[in-house]
């Protein structure tokens, strides 16, 4: 079986971004860019399979920026074997990206797409979701076991109210969760054989889809700063303030 | 503009976020409808959803298929109601986010994430990038399809409405997945997203042992639930649904009390709500700080026991 895993670049999960003062949107400019901490673990999930002889091809795949490109050989050193670059510098909004890869999907007939749950720039935890929805398969969301069968893939789910398991038809699409597997190091030997590894370029209208906003951003804005309190010097105090405010 | 909201339920009973999901659907302006999808034993929650006050019309839609909410199924019986309403509003919950994204392709229409403010009939606000941002943003599709972040809106009058319940029916069963179990975190305790009051463990905690005997007394005494960082679940402290975060869950409690939680973006995002932040940590630089009320420099293996003692 071939595993697709869609990959994004966002900004590294270490940095907090700047919010621009005209609020127009968010400064990344130099600033270090990452693959979405969710897509190592869809990537790391897609070579286990692989490494197990349950699948035979993993594809990485991603939709944005010519940089991407670095974002997609990092998922080849992990272990990736080759890669499509949909490219475009607009913002792709989850719906578009979907449509996107459900074209992807149908050229390259993956038996499973596995991809994260959510990027940690735009929070949407939507295109999984709606790509199965193209796609008419089933969806195994906020994966945090994946057993894979010939036929069927049994997800275990991080719900609200604990672990929920469910049994999907194949061709499905899983989201992974930070508990699924920890993500490996590329190594130094892997990183240079991935410099070799096929990686294709394309764009959206290769694959006749409209990427066109559905959503207009009128303005972006800093939260609210919470002002840091104060510093008691002991328990006593604590329970004093605590009473104090009616917290307790 | 007329809304319908998805309850989250479990047979019998509502999920308080279904009532904060109304009060952000009637902010639109124009009829609530609340969708109760379940199995046989879904009638009573469509009873309780038809108290809620300011909702016109439950429609109930009683089918094993519904039973476990699972998205492959409950998505076509949404898509198949959208007809009749211009907006679908879910609660930011698991099954919300499981089950929204799907109704939205299936309609061809861009979901809005999250939203914590209604600032016009298609202008919302959401948090982007863990919350360090707040975008305002306009939605130009003919329908709109929105998941809400419960902590942000008021929750409706669970009594004083008086709606009809009506029937409806879906495809049923698509045939693409089956439910095989639910392995339940049981508590006494408060749930997370509801609590008055919280106390979250971190890293710092060791193990589930040394979590449970420092934290458990403290919540206990407070009457509150318990909650924990990223790190704390990895380790196998305590089970995934305590994950407060970015990631995890959004609350915001009357009293947060952070221990032995260094204070990472992805956390404050789940918490930095809430009305009181304290924060217990032997490291005086920990960025928890910087967003808590009270803090306190000490090991939490003297302060925390202490605490519990004189409170
Ligand atoms: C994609 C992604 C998503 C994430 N989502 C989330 C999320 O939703 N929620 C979340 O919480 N994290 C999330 N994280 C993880 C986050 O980045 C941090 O790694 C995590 O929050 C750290 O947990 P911690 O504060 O318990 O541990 P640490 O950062 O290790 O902090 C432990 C703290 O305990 C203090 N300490 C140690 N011993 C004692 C003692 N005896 N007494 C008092 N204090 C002590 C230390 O000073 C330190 O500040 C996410 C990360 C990624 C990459």
């Amino acid at each position: 079986m071939k595993i697709l895993v869609p990959v994004k670049r966002v900004i590294d999960y270490n940095l907090k971004p700047r919010v621009r003062s005209d609020g127009t949107g968010v400064d990344l400019s130099n600033i270090k860019m990452s693959m979405n901490p969710f897509d190592e673990i869809a990537v790391e999930e897609a070579i286990r399979l692989a490494e197990a002889g349950k699948a035979d091809e993993v594809v990485v795949v991603s939709i944005g920026p010519a940089k991407a490109q670095e974002t997609l050989r990092t998922g080849m050193a992990m272990g990736a074997d080759r890669a499509i670059l949909v490219e475009t510098d607009d913002e792709v909004e989850p719906l578009a990206v979907a449509k996107i890869l459900k074209a992807v999907v149908a050229e390259e007939n993956p038996g499973m797409v596995i991809m994260g749950k959510q990027a940690i720039d735009d929070d949407s935890n939507q295109t999984g979701q709606m790509l199965a929805a193209l796609l008419g398969w089933a969806q195994g969301t906020f994966a945090s076991k994946v057993e894979l069968d010939s036929d069927a893939v049994t997800v275990t789910r991080e719900v609200d109210g604990g672990l929920e398991t469910v049994k999907l038809g194949l061709p499905a699409i899983v989201t992974t969760d930070l508990r699924l597997n920890e993500p490996r190091f590329a190594k130094l030997p892997n990183i240079m054989k991935a410099k070799k590894k096929p990686l294709d370029v394309k764009s959206p209208s290769d694959y006749r889809v409209d990427i066109t906003p559905r959503l207009k951003t009128l303005k972006v804005v800093e939260p609210p700063v919470r002002e840091a309190g104060e510093i008691v010097p002991d328990v006593d105090t604590l329970v004093a303030k605590l009473k104090a405010m009616g917290a307790v | 503009m007329s809304a319908l909201v998805l309850a989250e339920h479990d047979g019998g009973k509502l999920n308080p976020a279904t009532l904060a999901t109304v009060t952000a659907a009637a902010a639109v302006g124009g009829p609530v409808h609340i969708l109760v999808a379940g199995g046989d034993d879904a009638s009573a929650a469509a009873d309780e959803a038809a108290k809620v006050a300011g909702v016109e019309k439950v429609l109930l839609a009683s089918d094993a298929a519904y039973a476990r909410q699972l998205a492959e199924n409950v998505a076509p019986l949404v898509a198949g109601l959208m007809d009749g309403y211009e907006a679908f509003f879910a609660p930011a919950t698991t099954t919300g986010k499981n089950i929204a994204p799907r109704v939205a392709a299936m309609l061809d229409v861009m979901q809005l994430s999250d939203i914590i403010g209604v600032e016009g009939p298609k202008t919302f606000t959401r948090p982007i990038y863990a919350g360090n941002a707040i975008a305002t943003v306009e939605s130009s599709d003919a329908k709109l399809v929105i998941t809400v972040r419960a902590t942000a809106f008021d929750k409706a009058a669970a009594e004083g409405g008086s709606a009809s319940v009506e029937a409806v029916s879906g495809p049923g069963d698509a045939g693409l997945s089956t439910f095989v179990g639910l392995d339940a975190t049981e508590s006494e305790r408060p749930e997370l997203t509801s609590a008055g009051i919280i106390v979250s463990g971190g890293r710092a905690l060791k193990d589930s042992a040394t979590f449970e005997a420092t934290i458990t007394p403290l919540a206990d005494k407070l009457g509150a639930a318990i909650g924990a960082s990223r790190a704390a679940v990895d380790a196998g402290y305590v089970p995934n649904d305590y994950q407060v975060g970015q990631t995890g869950k959004i609350v915001a409690p009357e009293l947060y009390i952070a221990i032995g939680i260094s204070g990472a973006i992805q956390h404050l995002a789940g918490m930095k709500d809430s009305k009181v932040i304290v924060a217990i940590n032997k490291d005086p630089d920990a960025p928890i700080f910087q967003v808590a009320d009270l803090g306190l420099v000490a090991d939490l293996f003297d302060a925390v026991p202490e605490l519990t003692g004189k409170l």
